[in-house]
């Protein structure tokens, strides 16, 4: 018993000395004895320091560089060198990008086509899952099968007559021309449905016992237990049509139809560097502010695409 | 009776994605076909001109020199945004903190509008009060000309869509190295595998499959580029940027009326791309198979 408690004390005299170990939860290349040695400890905190360093300058540094760049006079900006710290910060170029883009418009624009889009394409693909998943109609695996097919078809390639349908349709700056080739999404009723698999088959068939319809299995039993894939899919949905560029660019053509991407770029040539930035950053903002909230979901989501197919 | 009931309903709630499929995902595959025979402007009803779209493409001064830069932007983004995000997946793997910070400040330029990274490096490599000029300077080393010089202007293209996309392919290696079973490393460290032999026999055959799938993804996805040399030089200078995309936007909507060219041209693109695709397919089989 003494012996015990001498060497208990002798060893927690010893981790004083000690530095606390780095905690490893999860084993990797590097063992957690590796990593715990003395030179392991050096050169981990090393390797911390520089990869910190490295992702701050190559990924936050060109954003502080932008929102400071909309905070400085035009003469401050062609200083050389540049000021690292904006001497007299103004919003006046954030005022004038509001103006000359008129960026109250594009981004209502923006979020209208965003949740419309949003709703077109929720109510489309869920049936479709919902439908494909539980309803399961002959032909099923046939229709799946071609709509992801889709996806082996590149974007660019198909673009063009994609263009022409559109046109022929008489959908060009029409908003359903944005909302209907975006509902046709292969990827998404894959994910929905393999989510709608994994719901058991009992609660389904408990709810048409009660006489419930297949409508009304969908609402009150099958959607709020998917609340997690709708989440992912409605957040790639939204966020996907708001960076958008190259359909806005050919068929919202009308300067008070156009979104914000689109808008920008028509613009951006004839306009004071501070002021660009001022509109980058107001239009970088919103999809900044969904991944601060939604990181989660948009990893998961992104994780899930990975092993598509 | 019950059952073409059950199926009656099931198509009804169908029938919404079968439109929309089919009028904006089937119909345009066979028209692209279709179109790439043809001549129309969109108003008049289209003639049909046999072969003339190819020959048209094909005869184009910028049609070689489209297709050199496609590849060679293609070979030069994979050299930086395939190694590159694997390294990074790699190192972020084995730290032990600020994982969250991290992997948020990877992944930020991806959720930011391209248009805003494209113009936002626009500034940057401007030869003069540019940052990429300034921080060269710095280092007392002469500017360079970047998006304004055909020797470097492909480059700096390439360096904007890596910054802009490397996040993605980051995070699912990330997620692919969180699946190795710790077991497998313990056993190599057991059998006297130092690091670097860890790497090579435990890390890269288990994130095998991912790595392949990525490879083509990647290809398929980058010889598509069309936002960069649209908005950062129009094709230039001396058709050193142009790319296939690009070519075929300009057949489309510069050249006047030339969407049967376009298609033709997207018929090409689409044939290289398909063997990839393919490619991919199996892959993704494969690993459903090693999953399963």
């Amino acid at each position: 018993m003494i012996s015990v408690g001498a060497r208990a004390t002798e060893r927690r005299a010893r981790e004083r000395r000690r530095p606390r170990p780095i905690e490893v939860r999860f084993r990797t290349i590097v063992s957690p004895h590796q990593l715990n040695s003395r030179w392991g400890r050096r050169i981990y905190w090393a390797v911390l320091l520089t990869v910190l360093t490295l992702s701050t300058l190559a990924f936050v540094f060109p954003l502080y560089w932008m929102v400071t760049g909309a905070m400085k006079s035009g003469e401050e900006l062609a200083l050389m060198p540049p000021t690292l710290v904006p001497r007299a910060p103004t919003l006046d170029a954030f005022a004038e990008a509001w103006e000359l883009f008129d960026i109250g418009l594009l981004l209502r624009n923006t979020a209208f086509y965003a949740l419309g889009g949003w709703l077109v394409t929720m109510a489309v693909d869920v049936s479709a899952a919902y439908a494909l998943s539980k309803l399961r109609p002959a032909l099923g695996n046939v229709v799946l099968g071609a709509m992801l097919a889709t996806l082996m078809v590149p974007p660019m390639v198909v673009l063009i007559p994609l263009y022409v349908t559109v046109s022929d349709l008489g959908l060009l700056n029409d908003p359903w021309g944005l909302w209907l080739p975006a509902a046709a999404n292969g990827f998404n009723i894959f994910l929905l449905k393999r989510f709608f698999d994994s719901i058991p088959k009992e609660l389904v068939e408990a709810a048409l016992i009660d006489g419930a319809g297949p409508l009304r299995v969908l609402w009150s039993v099958i959607l709020p237990v998917s609340r997690p894939i709708l989440g992912v899919v409605s957040i790639f949905t939204i966020v996907t049509s708001f960076k958008d560029f190259v359909w806005p660019l050919l068929v919202m053509t009308d300067s008070d139809r156009m979104t914000i991407s689109v808008g920008l770029s028509q613009t951006a040539g004839a306009v004071p560097q501070n002021t660009i930035m001022a509109g980058l950053v107001i239009a970088g903002i919103p999809t900044v502010v969904v991944f601060f909230f939604f990181q989660r979901h948009i990893m998961a989501g992104l994780t899930a695409g990975s092993i598509k197919g | 009776m019950r059952v073409l009931k059950r199926n009656l309903t099931a198509y009804g709630f169908l029938c919404a994605a079968l439109a929309c499929f089919a009028v904006f995902a089937w119909y345009p595959m066979v028209r692209e076909f279709v179109l790439s025979f043809q001549r129309t402007n969109l108003v008049d009803p289209p003639a049909w001109v046999g072969l003339d779209n190819f020959a048209a493409v094909v005869r184009d001064p910028a049609f070689g020199t489209a297709w050199l830069n496609t590849v060679a932007f293609t070979v030069l983004a994979l050299v930086c945004g395939y190694a590159v995000p694997f390294v990074t997946a790699l190192v972020l793997n084995e730290l032990r903190h600020a994982r969250g910070y991290l992997r948020f400040v990877v992944y930020l330029p991806v959720m930011l509008p391209p248009i805003v990274a494209v113009l936002l490096f626009r500034w940057f490599f401007d030869p003069g009060p540019g940052l990429f000029n300034q921080i060269l300077g710095l280092f007392h080393l002469p500017g360079l000309a970047w998006l304004d010089s055909s020797s470097t202007a492909l480059v700096s293209l390439v360096i904007v869509s890596t910054w802009m996309n490397m996040g993605s392919a980051t995070l699912i290696y990330l997620a692919a190295l969180q699946n190795i079973p710790p077991e497998l490393y313990e056993a190599a460290e057991l059998d006297g595998a130092g690091i670097l032999a860890r790497i090579r026999h435990v890390t890269i055959p288990q994130t095998r499959l991912i790595l392949m799938l990525m490879l083509m993804l990647q290809i398929v996805a980058t010889m598509q580029v069309f936002i960069e040399p649209y908005m950062l030089t129009g094709g230039g200078p001396e058709n050193a940027t142009v790319t296939v995309a690009y070519l075929m936007y300009q057949f489309a909507f510069t050249y006047g009326d030339g969407y049967g060219q376009a298609g033709a041209l997207g018929m090409m693109l689409m044939l290289v791309l398909l063997v990839f695709a393919a490619f991919q397919l199996r892959l993704t089989r494969d690993e459903r198979e090693v999953t399963a």
